[in-house]
C-alpha cells in the first residue's frame, strides 16, 4: 500500500508538468491577447506604443516555450507571478480573496446533498417502485432540468422582491459592519440562503440516483439474502450491512468531486453578485489573463491528482476485498 | 455610523425631484449604484473601461470638466486662455485646493501628471494628447503655460485628465511601477467630491464625501457602488429598493424603461429620465465592393429603410433618427443635411439607373447575370444589432435585394473580418467621444489594417476637412468645418446611418437636485441631496 502510495506520487510531478504545458498550448491558441483587449477596442483610438510595452512587461514578445519555461520555474518557487489585469496584483492575492467564499459555499452545498440525497436514495431503493420512489425521481430529475438562472431569478422575485424577505444579492447588506455579532451572521445566512438553495437543487439528482443504483445492486446480493434468513431485523439489514457496501462507490465519488469544491458556478455566482472563483475564471478567461488561468489550473491539477489518489487509497482501505487482492497468496 | 433609518415619506409618496422644490437641503444618506464588474484600478489614465472612468471620476478632478450641456466649466482651473493660434494654453489654477491627505495642490502637479503619461514605462493608451505638448511650464505655483507644436483641438478638452499627486506618485512613475502603486489599488489620492474609503474585490467600493472639497462639501455623505455582473439582478434589486439608481450610465433597457416599470410603486419610488446617448447604430458598406461604390445604390437603400420604424421595433421608440456621426442636439450637428426619408419607389429607381433593373424568378434584382445578395455581418452578444440586421433583411428584400445575416463572436469579428477588411457589409455602432474631430474614421489614410476607416471611405474634401477640423480650437471656426463634412457624409452615405440610441437612467425620488441636459445628468452630482426627513441611510 505504502510503495502503491508512493510510486503514484512520483508519477504525479511529471504528469502535473505535461497538464501544465498541455494547458499553456491550449489558452494561447486562442484569439486575442491580453494586451489588445486591454487597449485594442476598436471604437477608441490606442497607442501602440501603450501595446508594445504591455507586450514586453507581460513577457508577450518572447517565443511560447520561453514565456512556458520562465512561468515553470517561477511556479516551481511557488511564485505564481502577477495577474495581466490593469491592477497588476499577485495571483496568489486575487485567488485567496476569492477562495473562501466559494470553497464555503461548496462545502455547505456538498453537505446538504449528501444529507439529503443519501436517505433519498436508500429509501428510493428499498422501496422501490413505491410512490416515494416515483415522486423522488420526478423531483430530482426536475432540479437537474432546471436551469439555475431561472431557478434564481424566480426565487428573488418571490422570496426578494414580492414577500421581502431575503435580500436578493451579494454577501452582506450595506449596513453589515454596523450590526451586531449576532445579527451579522444572521445577515450572512439569509445572503447564503437563496444560491445555496439553488445549486443544491440542481446537484441532487446525481448524488441521489448513484446512491441508488448502489443500494439497488448490493439490496440483490446473496450476503443480504443470508443476513435476512439469519434472522436479522430489516433495519438492521439496511443499515448494517447494505448501506456499508452501498457507500463504497459514492465514497470515491465524493474524493473524487473534492477538486471541484474551489471551482465556483460562473453563473450562480454572477446572478447573484457573489465574488467566486468562477467569476474569476471567467472574466480571465475572457481578458486573456495567463497567469491567472494558470495559477487556478495549477491548483485544480494538483488537487485532481491528490483527490484521485486519495479516492484510490481509501477504496482500498474501506474495502478489504482491494486490499487483500493486491497481497500475493500464500 | 450608518444606520438604517425608516422608510420615511413612503405614506404621502416623497416629492417630485424637480429644481425649486421646498425641500431644504441636507447633508446625510447613501447613494447606491450598481456597477457591472470590478474597476481595473483607480488611476484612471491607465484604464480603459467605462466602470473605472466612472468610479474614478469622483475621486479626481482635471483642470476643466464638461457639464451637462457639453460646455466646458472650471474646475482645477479658474481661467484659462486659449491662445488664437491654437498653440497656447494658458491655466490660472484655484489656490486653496488641498489633496485628501491635506497636501496642497499646486502647478508641480499639474506638470508632474504631464510627466507620468509621456513617461516611457507608464502603460496609458492616453498618451497622444500629452505627447502633443511640445512645453509646459509653471512660472509661479499657480499658473501653467502649455505650448503644443501644432495646432491642436483636442488640447482643452484633454485637460479634462485627472490630476495625480506629484508628492506620492513620483517614485512610483520614475520606476515604471503605477500600475502597483497603492493609488492604483488602496489609497487613491486625489482633489476630488469624494474619497475613497474601501474597496472589496467584487463586491464593493465605498467612497465618502470630502469635506473640503473646494467646491462645497457634497450632500451625499458616502457613494457605494456594488458590483452586480447581472442586468438582471439589477433591475430586481431597483424593484426591491435596494439600489438608488439602475446605474446612472446605462440605465435601463428600451423593454424595462416602456413596459416593466410603469405600476405606482415603481413611479412613487423612482423618477426616470431620458436623453440622448452618444451612441449611434450605422449599416457600413464596404466601399471596395463595386456594387456598393456606386452611390445610387447606397442612396436606394438609404430610402428603402424605415428608420423610424427602426427605431420603434428595436428601441420601442426610444431614440433618434441618424443622419450623420454627430448626436442631434450637440453644438456640432448640422440639421442642414440630406435626408433619405422612407421611399421604396425612389429606391427601386435609383437602382434601376445603376443597372439593376430585371429581377429574377425569386424575386431578386439581377444585373449582368448576377443576382444583388450579400453577406451582413455583426457581433455576437447585441440583440440590439441583432434584430436591426433582421429588419434590414427584411427591408432590402423588398427592394429585391437578398441579404444573408451572419452573428460573429466579437474578438474573430475584428481581427478577421473587419479589420482585413473581409466584408460586404456590417451592422456596427460607434460610442462617440466629446471631442467632433473623426479623423481617424473618416480619413483617407486611415484605411490600414489597424485603422479605424473600415469601409475605406475616400473623399479628398472630406480629408481637408477633418485636418482643418483638428487645427483649430475655437468652436465657432470648427463647427464650419464640421457641418460641411456632415454634409459630405450625408450626400455620399458613407455609412447609412441609422440611429442613436437614448439612455435612460433612473433616480431614486428622495434625491432631488438632478438636473437632466443633453450629456447627461451626473456633472452636479455633489449638488445631489436628501432632505432631512426623506434620508433612507442616515450617516454622517
Amino acid at each position: 500500500m505504502l510503495l502503491y502510495a508512493l510510486r503514484r506520487l512520483l508519477l504525479a510531478l511529471p504528469l502535473l508538468i505535461g497538464i501544465t504545458f498541455v494547458s499553456f498550448l491550449v489558452i494561447h491558441l486562442a484569439p486575442g491577447d491580453p494586451v489588445e483587449l486591454q487597449t485594442g477596442d476598436p471604437s477608441i483610438e490606442s497607442s501602440a506604443q501603450a501595446q508594445k510595452m504591455l507586450r514586453e512587461l507581460y513577457g508577450l514578445d518572447q517565443p511560447l516555450h520561453t514565456q512556458y519555461w520562465n512561468w515553470l520555474t517561477r511556479i516551481a518557487r511557488l511564485d505564481f507571478g502577477r495577474s495581466f489585469a490593469p491592477d497588476g496584483r499577485p495571483v496568489i492575492q486575487k485567488i485567496s480573496e476569492r477562495l473562501p467564499v466559494t470553497l464555503l459555499l461548496n462545502v455547505i452545498e456538498l453537505l446538504i446533498i449528501i444529507a439529503l440525497a443519501v436517505p433519498i436514495g436508500v429509501l428510493s431503493a428499498t422501496r422501490q417502485h413505491s410512490l416515494f420512489d416515483k415522486i423522488t425521481t420526478i423531483f430530482v430529475f426536475v432540479g437537474f432540468a432546471t436551469p439555475d438562472f431561472w431557478l434564481a431569478l424566480l426565487l428573488m422575485m418571490l422570496f426578494g422582491v414580492q414577500l421581502g424577505w431575503l435580500p436578493i444579492s451579494g454577501l452582506r447588506s450595506l449596513n453589515w459592519e454596523y450590526l451586531s455579532f449576532w445579527k451579522q451572521h444572521v445577515d450572512f445566512i439569509a445572503h447564503l440562503l437563496l444560491p445555496v438553495v439553488v445549486a443544491t437543487f440542481g446537484g441532487l439528482a446525481g448524488l441521489s440516483r448513484y446512491m441508488r443504483q448502489s443500494m439497488l445492486e448490493v439490496v440483490r446480493q446473496d450476503y443480504i439474502q443470508s443476513a435476512r434468513a439469519k434472522g436479522l431485523a430489516e433495519a438492521v439489514v439496511i443499515r448494517k450491512h447494505a448501506l456499508r457496501n452501498a457507500l463504497l462507490p459514492i465514497v470515491t465519488i465524493l474524493a473524487l468531486s473534492l477538486p471541484g469544491l474551489i471551482g465556483g458556478s460562473v453563473i450562480v455566482e454572477s446572478i447573484f453578485a457573489i465574488p467566486g472563483m468562477g467569476q474569476l475564471m471567467v472574466q480571465a478567461v475572457f481578458a486573456r489573463d495567463y497567469p491567472v488561468i494558470m495559477g487556478n489550473l495549477v491548483i485544480v491539477a494538483t488537487l485532481t491528482l491528490l483527490a484521485n489518489l486519495v479516492a484510490d487509497l481509501s477504496y482500498g482501505l474501506v474495502d478489504p476485498r482491494i486490499r487483500l487482492a493486491g497481497r500475493r497468496s500464500r | 455610523m450608518l444606520a438604517l433609518a425608516g422608510c420615511a415619506g413612503e405614506p404621502d409618496g416623497p416629492r417630485e425631484a424637480v429644481a425649486g422644490t421646498p425641500a431644504r437641503p441636507a447633508h446625510g444618506d447613501v447613494f447606491v449604484e450598481p456597477i457591472l464588474g470590478n474597476i481595473s484600478g483607480l488611476i484612471p489614465q491607465l484604464t480603459t473601461d467605462i466602470i473605472s472612468s466612472q468610479v474614478s471620476s469622483l475621486i479626481y478632478n482635471g483642470l476643466i470638466g464638461l457639464d451637462n450641456h457639453s460646455q466646458f466649466v472650471p474646475e482645477l482651473a479658474e481661467s484659462w486662455d486659449f491662445g488664437a493660434d491654437c498653440r497656447s494654453l494658458t491655466f490660472r489654477l484655484r489656490k486653496n485646493v488641498r489633496w485628501h491627505d491635506g497636501h496642497p495642490f499646486t502647478a508641480a502637479d499639474v506638470l508632474f501628471t504631464h510627466a507620468a503619461l509621456v513617461h516611457p514605462k507608464t502603460p496609458t493608451a492616453r498618451r497622444d494628447d500629452f505627447v502633443a505638448v511640445e512645453s509646459i511650464e509653471a512660472p509661479d505655483p499657480h499658473t501653467v503655460h502649455v505650448r503644443y507644436s501644432k495646432p491642436y483641438a483636442r488640447a482643452l478638452m484633454s485637460w479634462g485628465t485627472a490630476i495625480l499627486p506629484a508628492h506620492l506618485l513620483r517614485p512610483w512613475v520614475e520606476q515604471g511601477k503605477l500600475r502597483e502603486s497603492p493609488q492604483n489599488w488602496t489609497q487613491p489620492i486625489g482633489t476630488g467630491p469624494y474619497t475613497f474609503e474601501a474597496i472589496k474585490s467584487g463586491e464593493k467600493v465605498a467612497l465618502k464625501a470630502n469635506r473640503d472639497y473646494f467646491d462645497g462639501r457634497p450632500y451625499l455623505s458616502r457613494v457605494v457602488y456594488r458590483v452586480i455582473p447581472s442586468q438582471a439582478t439589477v433591475f430586481l434589486e431597483l424593484k426591491a429598493r435596494g439600489l438608488d439608481s439602475a446605474g446612472l450610465i446605462r440605465g435601463l433597457t428600451a423593454l424595462q424603461y416602456t413596459r416593466q416599470t410603469e405600476y405606482p410603486a415603481f413611479r412613487k419610488a423612482y423618477a426616470k429620465y431620458r436623453y440622448p446617448a452618444s451612441q449611434y447604430t450605422y449599416l457600413g458598406l464596404n466601399l471596395k465592393d463595386p456594387r456598393f461604390a456606386d452611390r445610387r445604390v447606397r442612396h436606394a437603400f438609404a430610402h428603402a429603410i424605415n428608420k423610424q420604424e427602426l427605431i420603434d421595433g428595436v428601441l420601442l421608440g426610444l431614440g433618434r433618427e441618424a443622419t450623420g456621426p454627430y448626436k442631434p442636439g450637440s453644438w456640432v450637428h448640422s440639421p442642414n443635411v440630406a435626408t433619405f426619408p422612407y421611399d421604396l419607389a425612389k429606391a427601386r429607381a435609383l437602382l434601376a439607373e445603376a443597372g439593376w433593373k430585371q429581377k429574377n424568378e425569386e424575386g431578386l434584382l439581377v444585373k449582368d447575370g448576377k443576382p444583388f445578395t450579400f453577406e451582413l455581418l455583426t457581433n455576437q452578444g447585441n440583440e440590439e444589432r441583432k434584430k436591426v440586421a433582421e429588419i434590414l433583411q427584411a427591408s432590402l428584400r423588398e427592394l429585391g435585394v437578398g441579404v444573408e445575416i451572419r452573428v460573429l463572436e466579437w474578438a474573430s469579428f475584428i481581427k478577421e473580418y473587419v479589420k482585413k477588411r473581409r466584408f460586404e457589409a456590417l451592422v456596427l455602432g460607434w460610442a462617440i467621444g466629446e471631442d467632433p474631430d473623426q479623423y481617424a474614421i473618416w480619413h483617407s489614410s486611415k484605411t490600414g489594417p489597424d485603422d479605424l476607416n473600415h469601409v475605406s471611405f475616400q473623399n479628398p474634401e472630406a480629408d481637408e476637412l477633418l485636418e482643418r477640423g483638428r487645427m483649430a480650437c475655437r468652436r465657432e471656426d470648427r463647427v464650419k468645418y464640421y457641418h460641411r463634412l456632415q454634409e459630405i457624409l450625408a450626400a455620399e452615405q458613407a455609412y447609412v446611418f441609422l440611429f442613436f440610441r437614448d439612455a435612460l437612467p433612473v433616480v431614486a425620488r428622495r434625491i432631488h437636485g438632478v438636473q437632466i441636459g443633453p450629456n447627461g445628468l451626473t456633472y452636479d452630482f455633489p449638488r445631489w441631496y436628501v432632505p432631512r426627513g426623506e434620508q433612507r441611510y442616515t450617516a454622517d
